[in-house]
């Protein structure tokens, strides 16, 4: 069935894509290792975010936090702004971002086409003037309604409720899920739902690794692990480089076709690391990982095409993921 | 035996603003210990008096976060690369405003 009544009931029932030329040779005889990209670039406004939107904003109406005419106030550095700014449109809600100033242009046109206002908090040694600037937000407007998507039990519950279940619908021999960790709703939700589901299934997540300029707080303290994030769902997580995302994003589309952001590069860095490791140990595996986002946002950026160096420095300070 | 072990920018009023240094040892604990030796109070800013790791502080060996891999007694051998991160969202900035606005603490809870 592919009629909808409404584009946000199009959300989610993404494909699940093998890569039969980026998975990993194995030797004659032995076990196969297979990788699966589950393209959540074909969500109604190209990316996985749209079932996290969706899912907020729905429970919010549910429990009357969100009435019509409404605003909803949000941080975000992309994706969930750009969901979130469709979602609120079509069920009558007025949208306000903030967001850093160093994300890609395309984000910004982006969401105030879809009639959200923006407002930036500086990228460099700012996050003090952004906390200011935010409560004094805060303060001029009690009645604003925030959905926090690093912290609303929803975001995860999105991912328990469908990605999950998909995933194990269309890949009963599934044996790693391997996806981006940022609010940790995607890892959460949808680890979750295959652990229990899934006897000894690997939960991997990739962290994008930034330019120095992102760490830049001022002691540890102000380090932040999301409300979201438990630990115990997760068997293994891994640090990627921009290089390596760069790397492997470009492989993406050069060898299986696949236009992606740069944090599914990171993501399928790690998918080849754990299939790698398969192959080496003579075990069957079924790799699934999250194609995110499609490249279009990110084509400002020039890391697409030049050097690999290039592309790095192209990208250096930015929030690619 | 060395291993290269990168600095964030915070800590390297440890290391004489040096990004990377190089130390020894087997374990995580091990090598942690290492580095205080030449590096005078690093080790204190990366472990708690409890003795296990700072909340917010990462640390992955050959990209690996070392949670996963028994924490401090995560094994280490020559050559490994072992990075050393404060943890941030990748929206850490709009995390800081989002704190403000529910009034929350950056700072550590639980």
């Amino acid at each position: 069935m592919s009629r909808y009544e409404s584009l946000l009931d199009a959300a989610g029932d993404t494909p699940l894509v093998g890569l039969p030329r980026l998975s990993p040779a194995v030797p004659e005889g032995a076990p196969p290792v297979r990788l699966w990209a589950k393209l959540e670039d074909r969500n109604p406004t190209g990316s996985i975010k749209d079932r996290a939107a969706l899912f907020m904003v729905r429970e919010a109406e549910r429990a009357g936090r969100l009435r019509p005419g409404d605003t909803i106030l949000e941080p975000t550095s992309g994706n969930t702004g750009i969901s979130l700014a469709m979602v609120a449109k079509l069920r009558g809600y007025r949208l306000v971002c903030v967001m850093p100033e160093n994300v890609s242009t395309e984000r910004t046109q982006l969401l105030r086409m879809y009639g959200a206002e923006i407002i930036f908090s500086p990228a460099a040694g700012g996050s003090n003037q952004a906390v200011a600037k935010a409560k004094q937000i805060a303060a001029e407007h009690p009645d604003w309604v925030m959905l926090f998507q690093y912290g609303n039990p929803d975001n995860a519950r999105a991912h328990y409720e469908t990605t999950g279940p998909e995933l194990l619908r269309d890949l009963p021999t599934i044996t790693h899920f391997v996806a981006g960790l940022g609010t940790t709703g995607t890892l959460m939700g949808t680890g979750r739902y295959l652990r229990e589901k899934v006897p000894g299934i690997e939960v991997i997540a990739a962290e994008p690794r930034y330019g120095e300029i992102v760490y830049g707080l001022r002691n540890i303290d102000e380090g932040y692990v999301p409300e979201l994030y438990d630990a115990s769902v997760l068997t293994r997580r891994f640090s990627v480089g921009t290089q390596d995302a760069v790397l492997r994003t470009r492989q993406l589309v050069e060898v299986e076709g696949i236009f992606a952001g740069f944090s599914s590069g990171a993501i399928l860095h790690a998918a080849l690391a754990v299939a790698h490791q398969a192959v080496k140990e003579g075990i069957r595996a079924d790799v699934a990982f999250v194609i995110a986002d499609g490249g279009w946002k990110y084509l400002s950026t020039g890391a697409y095409g030049g050097t690999l160096a290039e592309a790095e420095e192209a990208l250096d300070g930015q929030l690619w993921a | 035996m060395a291993i290269e072990v990168r600095i964030p920018t915070i800590l390297r009023t440890y290391t004489g603003g040096a990004k990377s240094v190089e130390g020894a040892g087997d374990t995580l604990s091990a090598l942690l210990t290492d580095l205080d030796s030449k590096y005078s109070g690093l080790r204190g800013r990366l472990i708690t008096e409890q003795g296990g790791l700072h909340r917010f502080v990462n640390i992955y060996v050959n990209d690996e976060d070392v949670r996963f891999l028994g924490s401090l007694d995560a094994k280490l051998n020559d050559g490994d690369n072992v990075t050393i991160l404060p943890a941030v969202a990748g929206g850490a900035f709009g995390f800081a405003a989002a704190a403000a606005l529910l009034g929350r603490s950056t700072a550590p809870v639980s």
